[in-house]
């Protein structure tokens, strides 16, 4: 196997990086990239903790292979916040309404917040449980994370 | 993941002919949700990946001269927001919405989920009802349209030469999309590989059925239609006592199986609690 070039734009910069075939995305960004808040949970694609944007669609990074996202828009957890470091609403509300405890889902639960507060700016609690219904976690029951969901709504 | 190495076709000209060249060695990767978590588990180990998940011209959905085509390409997510899906086939689109999570359906693909083939795949049993057909491609112009109930042959089997790449799906405008009914039983609200699965589509005049199309998932060694319950049906009026017993006819079309998921007898019975339901759900929809 021989490794191929790609060009992605990652959190907003251009990178340029060389792959092998069968890489897959998800290690790609958690060690040649060095971005370690997107997580390796189940490895096949049943936890959603491996969750990144791929020109703006949460997509199962453990189940895609890196060549294929030649030209894309890779949005991780590490790119909504602010260059300034200014968190996003959704991570605020997730501090604020109690919704981490060890952290694992997390990432892939506030980037799905992310993605269904683009669509739908005021979501009720059963749309909030189905947009999430490909993220597990283990820890919380749900309840906080669907609490910071709606209420980083109204921020 | 296995050693493999990586095609991206331009278009699909380039596609059929790396189709053709890698001789069956060569397996067409779109959303990978099913192919990677296999290559993972040695379960299929192609020699090279063929990436066709930024074809524009195989994920179109089209609406032309009463003919619905949806391309192989075309992601579970965008044929469950497609308007044209929710208006003309909502059976579809109530399907697509089931399949997996949100996170898979941005990346899963109509075409995948048929050329996998598993039993239980959840865009079949709607279009089993709906009558469609799919166009298998190849290199020098081949094609041919396979209706889709002679596409399947067993479980992740189906009639598909080493050469060959599936390109549309279609069917026809029904009459009355409203008109049907899908129930998806599954052993949770995501991720579930369904128990049973049941699409009906019918047409009805003045109470009278004058057409029923019925399909079944995860019942028998493929998705099949229940030709027994449809002629059952077909001519009589659409009362309880008639839905019921055609409903009950249905153990005759299937054949299920016990697996880590339920057994055959509950499959059996089920099969005719859902049926009846989606009956009733297909008589009544659209009504005022």
């Amino acid at each position: 196997m021989k490794k191929k070039n790609i060009s992605i734009t990652l959190n907003t910069e251009k990178r340029e990086i060389s792959v092998l075939p069968n890489e897959l995305l998800i290690n790609v960004i958690r060690e040649e990239l060095g971005l370690t808040g997107t997580k390796c949970g189940c490895g096949m694609g049943q936890c959603g903790s491996c969750t990144v944007l791929i020109d703006g669609a949460p997509v199962l990074s453990c189940l895609t292979l890196a060549l294929s996202v030649d030209g894309a828009e890779i949005t991780t957890i590490e790119g909504l916040e602010s260059p300034d470091g200014t968190l996003d609403r959704l991570q605020e509300s997730f501090i604020d309404n109690s919704a981490i405890q060890c952290g694992f889902c997390t990432p892939g639960m506030v980037l799905m917040g992310s993605d269904l507060l683009t669509k739908n700016p005021s979501p009720t609690e059963d749309e909030i449980r189905a947009h999430i219904k490909g993220n597990i976690c283990r820890c919380t029951g749900y309840y906080g994370i669907v609490r910071a969901i709606k209420n980083a709504a109204l921020r | 993941m296995g050693n493999t190495e990586y095609i991206k076709p331009k278009n699909l000209n380039d596609l059929l002919n790396n189709k053709k060249e890698t001789e069956g060695r060569g397996a067409v990767i779109a959303g990978g949700t099913n192919l990677i978590p296999q290559m993972q588990e040695k379960i299929k180990s192609p020699e090279f990946l063929i990436d066709v998940c930024d074809l524009q011209e195989l994920s179109q959905i089209k609406e032309e001269n009463g003919m619905i085509s949806i391309g192989a390409g075309t992601t579970i997510a965008d044929i469950a927001s497609s308007d044209i899906i929710n208006v003309k086939s909502p059976i579809l689109a109530s399907a697509a919405r089931q399949l997996g999570n949100p996170l898979v359906r941005n990346r899963a693909t109509i075409g995948g989920n048929l050329a996998d083939a598993s039993p239980a795949a959840d865009t079949a049993p709607p279009l089993l009802a709906l009558e469609a057909f799919l166009f298998l491609e190849s290199e020098g112009g081949g094609q041919r349209e396979v209706p889709l109930e002679q596409f399947f042959t067993g479980p992740n089997q189906t009639v598909m030469k080493a050469n060959e790449v599936m390109t549309r799906i279609c069917f026809s405008e029904p009459e009355h999309p409203l008109n049907g009914g899908y129930i998806k039983l599954g052993l949770r609200k995501a991720m579930a590989i369904s128990v049973v699965s049941v699409a009906v589509m019918l047409d009805v005049e003045e109470g009278i059925c004058r057409k029923a199309r019925i399909a079944l998932g995860s019942v028998a060694p493929k998705p099949v239609r229940a030709y027994g319950v449809e002629k059952n049906l077909e001519g009589k009026e659409l009362n309880r006592d008639v839905i019921e017993a055609s409903a009950n006819k249905v153990t005759k079309d299937i054949s299920p199986i016990s697996d880590i998921r339920a057994s055959a007898k509950y499959r059996q019975h089920t099969s005719s609690v859902l049926l009846k339901r989606a009956i009733l759900e297909a008589r009544d929809r659209g009504k005022k």
